[in-house]
């Protein structure tokens, strides 16, 4: 088990955001939660990544408690996260973005980037046609591309991605995804926060339904995508729109 | 950077001053002395500096430490900030009135300010042209080091989106912490240069200074280095232009027209805010 957290709850000042979350994933995994808003998809990957402290509960990465640690000591045990609205730096270059992916390893001599970049470059072509063009001026698809590409740069075990298609046309969203599953195939374990759902479960190997701050189901993507009450609650009768995105690899080895 | 503007800034400059008075002090420079020439002059002006940096930049980490730290953990609102801003900035200046008098301190004389030659009906002096290429060299260090190092790129990282910097390994207190021991440090020099310069120290002298300052900042586009330098280079030549025209009395008059002027209309600044524009 990769990533762990048992009964954790939090808090936003005296509101629960999280009641008794506990999910699990593993190594090599592509895990999604899906959920209507407010269900705590969010909240569970800034709690994990530090960015919320836990009122109770464990997060346990590799075997290590982790929920007392601030966000910059968690991306060093390589449990990165590309956060919501893709958080890219406006004022800073494709590069410099790519080279702030970096930072956690950058440790007192500076480390050679070079095959990252290449790596990044090569699942993202048109960064590099712009690597030196500022991150604010990228459009939305150009940006999460980034983001994404820059959570890789940590060379991370485990990559937390929030909405990775929120805002972007269907077509982009499915070229995102074929390469999410293309970077859990060179060996990084995912767990992806999604509102649209139906692209998550065809993507995912399990996923996790999350309903006011718990889970109420867990099951394979498959079997969920299938599921009558999942359909009409969180699929929106459109299972089938973007079905071209079959780039969803088989379980994991 | 913080969207905060220390407003204790001021004071932290004004410790510089006197710190550099003290160093000049301690090194056995009195008034009397014959100005120093070569490398004597060097080696003082740089234990001097030396002694400034360090007395401004400890000041200004032990106020992020003590004041402003602990409101940003506690998730205070700006407005909270500024506040403790404006009190830090009482308490130092009384305190070195208290210690050292309201009077003007006169600094001995460092160097020998001769007239090496005239520009276009001004006379350039020795003095001036030391202050404006060590203003010169510090401002290109200041912009090589945010450009170029990592912790420089910590710096604008964090500036730009600090909870995404921590998620990318940034330790964003740490990252403050010295980015309040930068702007110390450079605050300490820049009181050196102001007290070669002007030969004066007292308990509110960074006040009018800190003020431009800010005028240059917000002028030049805040969170923008660049254009603070230009901010401040355009108010200069701004204050000096209106008191020819005006009288020398009206200097300060126009730099403050000026503040409130960019202020009302052009708020980002001239250069703009190069940050956040794309700020969802």
């Amino acid at each position: 088990m990769l990533l762990e957290l048992e009964d954790v709850k939090v808090h936003y000042g005296k509101v629960e955001a999280l009641k008794s979350m506990s999910l699990h994933v593993d190594e090599g995994e592509i895990v999604t939660l899906v959920g209507s808003n407010g269900a705590g998809k969010t909240t569970t990957l800034k709690t994990i990544s530090g960015l919320r402290p836990v009122t109770s509960g464990s997060v346990r990465f590799d075997g290590r408690a982790i929920s007392g640690l601030a966000p910059h000591q968690i991306v060093r045990l390589g449990l990165c996260q590309s956060p919501e609205g893709r958080g890219v730096f406006p004022g800073m270059t494709v590069m410099e973005n790519l080279e702030m992916g970096a930072y956690a390893r950058a440790g007192r001599s500076r480390p050679d980037l070079g095959p990252d970049l290449e790596r990044v470059f090569a699942l993202f072509p048109l960064l590099a046609e712009r690597r030196s063009q500022p991150g604010g001026t990228l459009s939305g698809g150009e940006q999460q591309m980034l983001a994404i590409g820059r959570a890789l740069m940590a060379r991370p075990r485990m990559v937390l991605l929030d909405e990775p298609s929120m805002g972007l046309a269907p077509m982009l969203v499915a070229q995102i995804f074929e390469i999410l599953a293309e970077i859990n195939r060179q060996g990084t374990t995912l767990l992806l926060v999604e509102q649209n759902a139906a692209q998550a479960l065809r993507l995912a190997h399990r996923a996790y339904v999350l309903e006011t701050g718990r889970v109420v189901r867990s099951a394979a993507a498959a079997t969920l995508l299938d599921d009558e009450s999942v359909k009409s609650a969180y699929l929106g009768g459109d299972a089938t729109a973007g079905a071209e995105a079959d780039g969803a690899p088989g379980p994991p080895v | 950077m913080l969207r905060l503007i220390n407003f204790a800034h001021s004071e932290i400059f004004m410790i510089g001053v006197f710190a550099s008075l003290f160093a000049m002090h301690a090194l056995g420079i009195d008034a009397g002395d014959p100005a120093r020439t070569g490398l004597a002059l060097g080696a003082s002006l740089l234990v001097v500096m030396v002694v400034a940096m360090v007395a401004s930049g400890l000041t200004a980490v032990i106020m992020e430490r003590v004041a402003y730290r602990p409101l940003r953990r506690r998730g205070a609102p700006r407005l909270a900030a500024l506040i403790t801003a404006v009190g830090i900035s009482l308490f130092l200046q009384e305190l070195f009135a208290i210690r050292y008098g309201r009077e003007v301190l006169g600094f001995p004389r460092l160097m020998e300010k001769r007239q090496l030659f005239e520009l276009g009906g001004a006379n350039v002096r020795t003095d001036k042209v030391l202050v404006l290429v060590s203003a010169l060299l510090l401002m290109l260090a200041l912009d090589r080091f945010v450009a170029r190092t990592r912790l420089g790129r910590g710096i604008r990282a964090t500036a730009q989106d600090a909870e995404t910097a921590s998620l990318m390994g940034v330790n964003i207190d740490r990252v403050i912490m010295l980015t309040f021991l930068l702007g110390g440090l450079l605050a300490g020099a820049a009181g050196t240069l102001y007290g070669v310069f002007f030969e004066a120290a007292r308990y509110n002298i960074g006040f009018l200074p800190g003020i431009k300052a800010f005028t240059a900042a917000v002028l030049g586009g805040i969170g923008n280095i660049r254009g603070a330098l230009a901010g401040g280079l355009l108010l200069g030549l701004l204050e000096n232009w209106g008191s020819a025209v005006l009288g020398g009395e009206w200097k300060d008059v126009f730099a403050f027209t000026v503040l409130v002027l960019v202020l009302m209309f052009r708020p980002t600044g001239l250069l703009g805010e190069s940050l956040g524009r794309a700020r969802a």
